[in-house]
């Protein structure tokens, strides 16, 4: 079944062509990967589709559901789940206070859903009072994931969460992305990391400057030529 | 031997003491005689050649010795005034005795005061206390920095000269060059100028909510400018700057029962010290409620709080609102007691609000009043020569000594005199390298 789709979008800012009639879909319970070099549109595609764009032309669906020119509390309240670029914890809101945020539409499952966060990331529960300013690189980004978690959303997007961190810290974000997955969530990751974001998704997209470049399962793109060369970083 | 006086003189004391003299001749210089066009230094010269000097210098050494006992860096004694203070007001509603307290003296105290200081307790203090927790709510809690908040008050007080008129020796005063058909009591005033101002709020936020802060501010400095010189322009509508003179005293008229506040100050400061309680205690309903949790959320980083689910534009525009509608309301409770023109409303005024907004404690209900009666009194105190020293502070230097206050105020405890948690953590954060602790709108451009 396909959960979301993403279909001839097109964003401007003013006169610039950010995404110049892309296309994509994530079918339920799988990561999808959308890769590309600095500048290419990831991030715009993700803002996108929780609404903190709007798209000049074409349609996003959530499960059926036009998201299209909703705003974002709506996308949010359909359940898109966005983690945004650069982590974005509410510095000087508690561990706590910030999960409560999360939940922040609907508060009726706080104490479960937090306390399912805790067990996803130990390092938080032992951190519950602490500001979210005051987290490492790594545990800010846990909190993030752990915030938009709260909302129980049906897919998660996920922006660059390796961005800036240690490669331990990376595997360790990586293994939570995985966990999350089997328990159901669907996730769409963005991601410069290609080889990592690779091995964990089931399929992936090439972006390059504004339009969809390639895409396949997540072990082709692995082995493919381009792929390797481009992203890679490969002979 | 030199050496020795070398560390002695960089040693912390020592740069202390020299730190507090210079303190002493500076006050006693600007203090002191003016000079002239022609001898523009006249003025320093006296006054550090005057004997008054040493009076000053004795002042500089007991500041020092005040700041130096017990060897600690910050004034001694502040700290333990400052925790038992804290404690008193009560972090988290957990001291009603502290509250009571708090309130038998905001009672007691006025009925011990000069007819003259009663007055100013009622609209200098009272009212910009009033002010203050409205602006509050816009600045504390959302973070967004509003500079023309006192065209509010002006449309409340328009509005209030507006429907209102009164029999002054058995001739019927209008206040303004127009009037309602239909002329009411203050009292009936109050919602229609709460309305008017929130809906005035709305439409000034509509558009500008969108802006981040610093544009924000221009265009609400903007804003306030308007409405003022607009105020002062159209004279076939407010009378221009001759202002609104005859609107009534505030009356009550129930059945058989008739009550007029009249003349007399306290009758006015103790209704306003009602409105006071019962606004404090609202908005720090509104803090813990879902509302103020928004409101936060949006102030540390609007994205986050927009990808939260937060809807951002409407929780800036009901801050705004309620913002606007508490200073709408104070303007109409000023207009019944007091004579008013366009000047009442500069933007100096709209920088007070702001100054005892920041002052007391941005972002705590308590240091908003508390940050009123401070300062405003201050100014109060400042108007008659000083007791013990018996030295008149000359009215053209009066804002000298004001800004003084505040910048030793901001240099050390820029938290504010009762600082907010959260606002307390910003400071920390901030001295350690973490965030801005300016505040007004999240830091960073979103991509």
């Amino acid at each position: 079944m396909t959960l979301l789709v993403v279909d001839d979008v097109v964003v401007r800012y003013g006169a610039v062509e950010a995404l110049k009639g892309i296309s994509l879909s994530v079918e339920q319970g799988e990561v999808v990967t959308l890769l590309g070099s600095n500048g290419a549109g990831k991030t715009t595609t993700l803002r996108t589709i929780s609404g903190l764009h709007a798209p000049a032309r074409g349609t996003i669906l959530l499960d059926g559901e036009p998201l299209t020119g909703k705003p974002p509390h709506e996308v949010a309240a359909m359940g898109v789940g966005h983690v945004p670029e650069g982590r974005r914890v509410f510095p000087r809101m508690s561990v706590n206070e910030n999960l409560e945020m999360g939940a922040y539409r609907d508060r009726s499952h706080l104490k479960e859903d937090t306390d399912r966060v805790f067990q996803l990331f130990p390092r938080l529960a032992e951190r519950r009072e602490q500001q979210g300013g005051t987290l490492s690189g790594g545990e800010q980004q846990m909190l993030a994931i752990g915030r938009a978690l709260m909302s129980r959303p049906r897919v998660l997007l996920l922006d660059e969460p390796s961005m800036g961190l240690a490669p331990l810290i990376v595997q360790t974000i990586f293994e939570i992305i995985k966990q999350v997955n089997d328990e159901g969530v669907t996730v769409l990751l963005v991601e410069q990391n290609a080889a990592q974001a690779l091995r964990l998704a089931d399929r992936g997209y090439v972006l390059e400057t504004g339009t969809m470049a390639m895409d396949g399962a997540a072990k082709d793109l692995l082995v493919d030529d381009r792929v390797r060369q481009v992203y890679l970083g490969e002979g | 031997m030199t050496t020795a006086v070398s560390a002695r003189l960089s040693s912390p004391l020592a740069r202390r003491l020299g730190g507090c003299l210079f303190l002493a001749l500076v006050t006693a210089v600007v203090t002191g005689p003016d000079g002239s066009n022609v001898h523009p230094l006249d003025g320093v010269k006296n006054s550090l050649l005057n004997t008054r000097v040493f009076g000053f210098l004795v002042f500089g050494l007991l500041l020092f010795a005040v700041t130096s006992l017990s060897g600690r860096t910050k004034p001694i004694g502040l700290t333990q005034v400052r925790t038992r203070l804290s404690q008193a007001v009560g972090q988290r509603g957990t001291r009603p005795t502290g509250y009571l307290l708090l309130l038998a003296i905001a009672v007691l105290v006025p009925l011990q005061l000069s007819p003259a200081a009663q007055g100013s307790l009622f609209l200098d203090v009272g009212i910009y206390a009033l002010l203050a927790l409205g602006l509050n709510v816009v600045v504390g809690y959302a973070g967004l920095l509003d500079l023309g908040y006192i065209a509010f008050y002006a449309i409340g007080a328009y509005t209030t000269a507006y429907f209102t008129s009164s029999v002054i020796n058995g001739k019927v005063v209008y206040p303004l060059p127009v009037h309602s058909p239909l002329l009411l009591n203050p009292f009936f005033v109050f919602p229609i100028a709460v309305l008017i101002a929130s809906v005035a709020g709305i439409i000034l936020g509509g558009p500008t909510l969108r802006l981040r802060g610093d544009y924000l501010a221009i265009v609400t400095l903007g804003f306030g400018e308007i409405v003022q010189i607009l105020a002062r322009n159209s004279d076939p509508l407010t009378n221009g700057s001759r202002g609104a003179f005859g609107v009534p005293p505030l009356s009550l008229h129930i059945g058989g029962f008739s009550y007029t506040w009249g003349q007399d100050a306290l009758p006015y400061y103790y209704l306003l010290l009602g409105i006071v309680v019962v606004v404090m205690i609202a908005f720090s309903r509104l803090e813990r409620s879902r509302i103020g949790r928004a409101l936060a959320a949006i102030r540390e980083d609007e994205v986050a709080a927009e990808a939260s689910g937060v809807q951002t534009l409407r929780y800036k525009l009901l801050a705004f609102a309620i913002g606007a509608s508490t200073s709408g309301f104070a303007g109409v409770l000023y207009a019944t007691r007091q004579f008013f023109n366009p000047e009442t409303f500069s933007l100096q005024a709209s920088i007070l609000v702001l100054t005892i907004v920041i002052f007391g404690g941005m972002g705590n209900i308590f240091g908003a009043v508390l940050g009123a009666v401070v300062l405003q009194g201050l100014a109060y105190i400042l108007r008659d020569p000083i007791p013990l020293i018996g030295f008149k502070v000359p009215d053209a230097d009066r804002f000298v000594y004001f800004g003084a206050v505040i910048m030793i105020m901001m240099v050390f405890r820029p938290q504010g005199l009762v600082p907010s948690r959260r606002r307390k953590r910003e400071i920390t954060m901030s001295e350690q390298g973490m965030g801005s602790a300016d505040s007004l709108g999240s830091g960073e451009v979103s991509a």
